[in-house]
């Protein structure tokens, strides 16, 4: 490979980094300057569209095949080049998703940031390298990488979470995220280290291939080292008992940057862990199914039941997302090794997040805007939104419709593949579970609704939705609904992406 | 290229919903006769479709088209003599609700007749679907816009949110488990066609899962009909719902479960509904006797006839459990089996016509006194004739007088039966005496007989938020009309629409593996 496709290769990643810091640059200049330092926003937003022009652009080059494009970084321990990131369908996939996600937080956030902070081109600058690291971290195959690009992400979510300086809770957030995500990170590499140790590799592929032919007491490391590294990824997907942190973070934080927390870290999670599991670890799939499966069910069910009891609709919402990963999930804990089968269970994953994204996106874009309005996002302040704005009422309804599960939204497809997949497998009793979970959030899921839609508007004083705003949760609605009506393409996407990893085992 | 009868039937609503979303809010005039006069387009189709519909076993007036390739769903509608009367009926009570909504819905008018299309759109796709996968899609957009009618239009005194949120919980508890055992379905056939399924035999090599997928099937259709011990959603459901919401409830959403059974569940899994066929009956019998027993103890007028709605589906169900409790298809067993499913059959569609319309006249009081209390009334019969006179014909058809609808059905029901499991049909029978009680002592008896006493009148009566007749408005009586025609019809000359029935339930019964 040459020098210069290899430099095309990373496009989306040069391009969201140059951005990044030709924000800071002008932030810089035109500090002081309030319509300079709002303008920086468009600026950001045209930077996330040519990071999905840049990703649009490689697609071809990658999407060729099933062959991983590995990109030699030349990073190897004792001056060895080895392989740090691919670019394949999987890595396009979340490449796509984290351009989705920065555009969509982007025109949410606009007038939320102008009114609570000066600091208004770091927040879009930190929100771009926040989704760099998420690009870098799906993309990593090797375990040096993937604990740089994870640490990097979580860094900027620290930074993101204690946005407002002067705001206690979010400082409080801030720090409870940094102390568990320490801790958890900790773990993780020490998991790294213990497989490191084993085979004497950190690329994915050479410690499987390395696993293959090893000892027992070489295997018998791998279990201890399986669960220290899903506490990692556990503890940035927020799966039960990795989850502790999150509610308070999501509560503290911007809800911009909560929006971000519930989607953008848990694809990133999602992604190494499928990478991590199918790649480095096939050989122990019994073992790892077993435990997914388990923390599955912790987690749907331990999310849902504590989300019962939420008045603050960011908590209220943080809880339903712990429950939502638990779901996403199943579709790693039931994966199979049939590229032609219709659901691998890594198809309902990637569906599902993808749905998802557009989803509780969307939801937050709501909870915004309401919260531009009345200042505070407790249940009653979603009093009468019914009346006050019927567009808010009726998408939110749809993003709530989508998350228990109810046709024809995007969740509805996600669960239909996630859950088919463990029928598939015979694990009947996870999908029971989950589909009685889903019946279980009905319930909170109801006490948003209730004010919205039955409530009486206090005041009756229309909400008025600004044109960004309108165009993220209008965008949003059509998405949710269109991944269920025309379904094909989006199934196809999540397919194909997934294809390369049903294939390998 | 045939005419698209089924996918306009069934999407007309959903064009409705999108131009009543379109009409400014205050103009509620024009919404609501925009919707009435919409939504009788799809009822003439519907009556088109059944005039030209033949009397034969199979599925006609299909329509395929590829949905999602990859998942192998296809968007496939057609009907057979079991779902022709059930469109009907649909078309006909939205029509009416839609009628009867447009003198009496006050508040969020743009918001109930959108949603009231929207549901329309749901409850036919269910009858007409042949894919799993739509059938199932259909089966949850019905669920929404019925909750939400519930929880927005009930009367606030009779807690309207409680009562929407557990019945959206109870029929999605069903429909989750339902989802999985339909996943399953199609793991081990490959097709999502609810026609081909039962040829391939489903989970056949699987037998315990077969049992589980039978029952997480059953307990979705069980709730949504509902059986006793699944009904306790459908008497709040009912009291809350207003006039409209419960004509459709009882109506039609109650009969979505009872066509799930007889389209899916029977002809997927005919071995084992025969295996567990007694112990449905009892269920049947329990939900018979048990709800006529309830309905004659309640107060509150709108309670009572959910309750009857209970013991009224059991006769259904009786007749259903009847044709599958043998598989036998030689002379005279199978002529049994099919006089069982059409009576079945036939029972829906007029506890349809009979139950919707108690509903509408539980409206015309309760519109008039907000209350619904029986010890309130009295002597009604001298106040308001015209509504004591079809009270009383609607009456005697629910409680099954000869020559009026109901007695057709469950006569066929019981006759059915008695040839089949006698020892059924001779509990059944003490439903058939509860139900008179009910209806005669209850309802007749309280509201309409005894001395008319002006006082307890006047301390009930509210003329000024009445502005219509004290007897039976006008539109009120328009809107019976159609409903005591096919009661009388049916009563009289049932000939048509059991010919209409009989050719898919025969061929229904014979065709099972």
């Amino acid at each position: 490979m040459t020098q210069n496709s290899f430099l095309l290769l990373l496009l989306p990643e040069i391009t969201l980094t140059v951005v990044a810091f030709l924000i800071f640059i002008l932030d810089m200049i035109s500090r002081g300057d309030e319509v300079r330092g709002h303008r920086l926003r468009w600026f950001a937003f045209l930077g996330v569209m040519l990071t999905l022009v840049a990703t649009i652009l490689i697609w071809p080059l990658a999407a060729a095949g099933p062959t991983p494009v590995a990109l030699d970084l030349g990073l190897g321990f004792g001056g060895d080049a080895v392989p740090m990131i691919v670019l394949d369908n999987l890595a396009l996939f979340f490449k796509l998703f984290t351009v989705l996600v920065l555009a969509i937080i982007i025109l949410s956030a606009g007038e939320y940031i102008s009114e609570h902070t000066p600091f208004r081109g770091e927040f879009y600058a930190l929100m771009l390298l926040a989704g760099l690291s998420i690009m870098l971290a799906s993309a990593a195959t090797n375990l040096v990488m993937i604990y740089l690009s994870i640490e990097f992400l979580s860094i900027t979510s620290y930074i993101l979470t204690g946005y407002l300086r002067n705001d206690a809770r979010s400082t409080e957030g801030a720090i409870k995220y940094f102390i568990y995500g320490a801790a958890a990170s900790a773990v993780m590499l020490y998991g790294f280290s213990l497989l490191y140790g084993a085979t004497g590799a950190t690329g994915l592929v050479e410690i499987a291939t390395a696993l293959s032919g090893g000892s027992a007491t070489l295997r018998s490391l791998i279990f201890p080292a399986l669960v220290m590294v899903l506490a990692g990824l556990g503890f940035k997907i927020a799966l039960v008992p990795f989850h502790q942190w999150s509610p308070d973070a999501y509560e503290g934080a911007p809800t911009p940057v909560t929006a971000f927390l519930s989607v953008g870290p848990k694809a990133a999670g999602f992604a190494v862990l499928i990478r991590f599991l199918i790649v480095a670890l096939p050989a122990f799939q019994v073992n790892w199914s077993a435990v997914l499966a388990g923390v599955a069910i912790l987690t749907m069910s331990l999310g849902n039941l504590i989300a019962l009891w939420q008045t603050n609709v960011k908590r209220l919402l943080a809880y339903s997302s712990i429950a939502q990963a638990g779901y996403m999930l199943i579709g790693l804990a039931a994966v199979a090794p049939l590229a032609d089968s219709w659901t691998t269970g890594l198809n309902g994953l990637l569906l599902y997040l993808f749905a998802y994204l557009f989803t509780n996106l969307g939801a937050f874009a709501v909870v915004i805007a309401v919260e531009d309005r009345t200042g505070s996002v407790n249940l009653p302040d979603f009093s009468g939104l019914g009346r006050r704005s019927p567009f808010l009422a009726v998408a939110m309804f749809v993003f709530l419709l989508s998350l228990i599960g109810i046709p024809p939204t995007g969740g509805f497809m996600g669960k239909l593949f996630v859950f088919g997949a463990a029928v598939q497998r015979q694990m009947i009793v996870l999908a029971v579970i989950g589909v009685l979970n889903s019946v279980i959030s009905v319930y909170y899921y109801f006490k948003i609704m209730r004010p919205m839609l039955f409530g009486q508007a206090d005041g009756a004083e229309p909400i008025r939705v600004s044109t960004s705003m309108g165009m993220v949760v209008g965008f949003s609605v059509v998405m949710v609904l269109a991944i269920a009506i025309f379904a094909e393409p989006f199934i196809r996407l999540a397919t194909e992406s997934a294809q390369v990893y049903a294939a390998i085992f | 290229m045939t005419f698209p009868f089924l996918t306009l039937i069934t999407f007309i609503p959903l064009v409705g919903v999108v131009i009543v979303a379109l009409i400014p809010k205050d103009r509620e005039r024009e919404i609501k006769w925009f919707a009435v006069i919409l939504s009788l387009v799809p009822l003439v189709l519907a009556i088109v479709m059944w005039v030209l519909f033949q009397n034969s076993g199979g599925m006609q007036f299909v329509e395929e088209a590829v949905w999602i390739p990859t998942l192998d769903v296809y968007y496939r509608v057609g009907v057979d003599g079991i779902s022709v009367p059930l469109v009907f009926l649909t078309t006909m009570l939205t029509t009416l609700s839609l009628f009867y909504s447009s003198y009496t819905i006050k508040n969020r008018v743009k918001e109930f007749f959108a949603l009231f299309l929207l549901l329309e759109m749901g409850m036919i796709g269910v009858f007409v679907a042949l894919d799993l996968v739509l059938f199932y899609v259909f089966w949850e957009i019905g669920l929404v816009p019925m909750f939400l009618l519930i929880g927005i239009w009930g009367q606030p005194k009779d807690r309207p949110q409680y009562s929407a949120i557990k019945f959206f919980l109870y029929t999605l508890v069903g429909s989750v488990v339902m989802l999985l055992a339909f996943i399953g379905v199609y793991l081990t056939t490959g097709t999502w066609n609810i026609l081909e399924i039962p040829m391939i035999g489903p989970l056949a090599d699987f037998p315990a899962l077969a049992v589980a997928g039978f029952w997480g099937i059953f307990l979705a259709f069980a709730i949504k009909v509902p059986m006793w011990p699944f009904h306790t959603w459908l008497p709040d459901a009912h009291t809350a719902a207003p006039t409209a919401g419960s004509v459709i409830l009882a109506g039609v959403l109650l009969k979505l479960g009872g066509y799930g059974f007889i389209r899916i569940l029977l002809p997927f899994f005919p071995g084992l509904f025969k295996q567990f066929a007694p112990f449905i009956g009892i269920i049947a019998l329990i939900s018979m006797i048990y709800g006529a027993l309830v309905s004659m103890a309640q107060w509150d007028l709108k309670r009572l006839i959910a309750y009857s709605s209970v013991s009224h589906m059991g006769y259904f169900t009786l007749g259903l459990v009847a044709a599958s409790a043998t598989l036998v298809t030689a002379e005279p067993v199978l002529d049994s089996r099919a006089i069982a499913l059409d009576g079945a059959v036939l029972q829906m569609f007029n506890h349809g016509i009979i139950t919707g319309g108690l509903f509408f006249l539980v409206g015309v009081i309760y519109e008039r006194t907000h209350t619904r209390d029986l010890k309130a009334f009295g002597g009604l019969s001298a106040k308001l004739p015209v509504y004591y006179g079809v009270m009383l014909l609607t009456g005697l058809a629910s409680l099954g007088l000869p020559g009026l609808a109901g007695f057709i059905s469950e006569f066929m029901v019981f006759r059915g039966t008695f040839a089949i499991m006698p020892t059924y049909a001779i509990i059944g029978i003490i439903a058939i005496v509860l139900g008179a009680a009910y209806i005669l002592w209850k309802i007749i008896q309280y509201v309409f007989l005894g001395e008319f006493s002006m006082e307890k009148w006047s301390a009930i009566f509210d003329p000024e938020h009445w502005h219509f007749s004290v007897d039976m408005a006008r539109f009120e009586v328009i809107t019976m009309v159609p409903l005591i025609f096919f009661m009388l019809l049916v009563g009289i000359y049932p000939k048509p629409i059991l010919d209409t029935i009989n050719a898919a339930s025969t061929a229904l019964l014979s065709g099972l593996l």
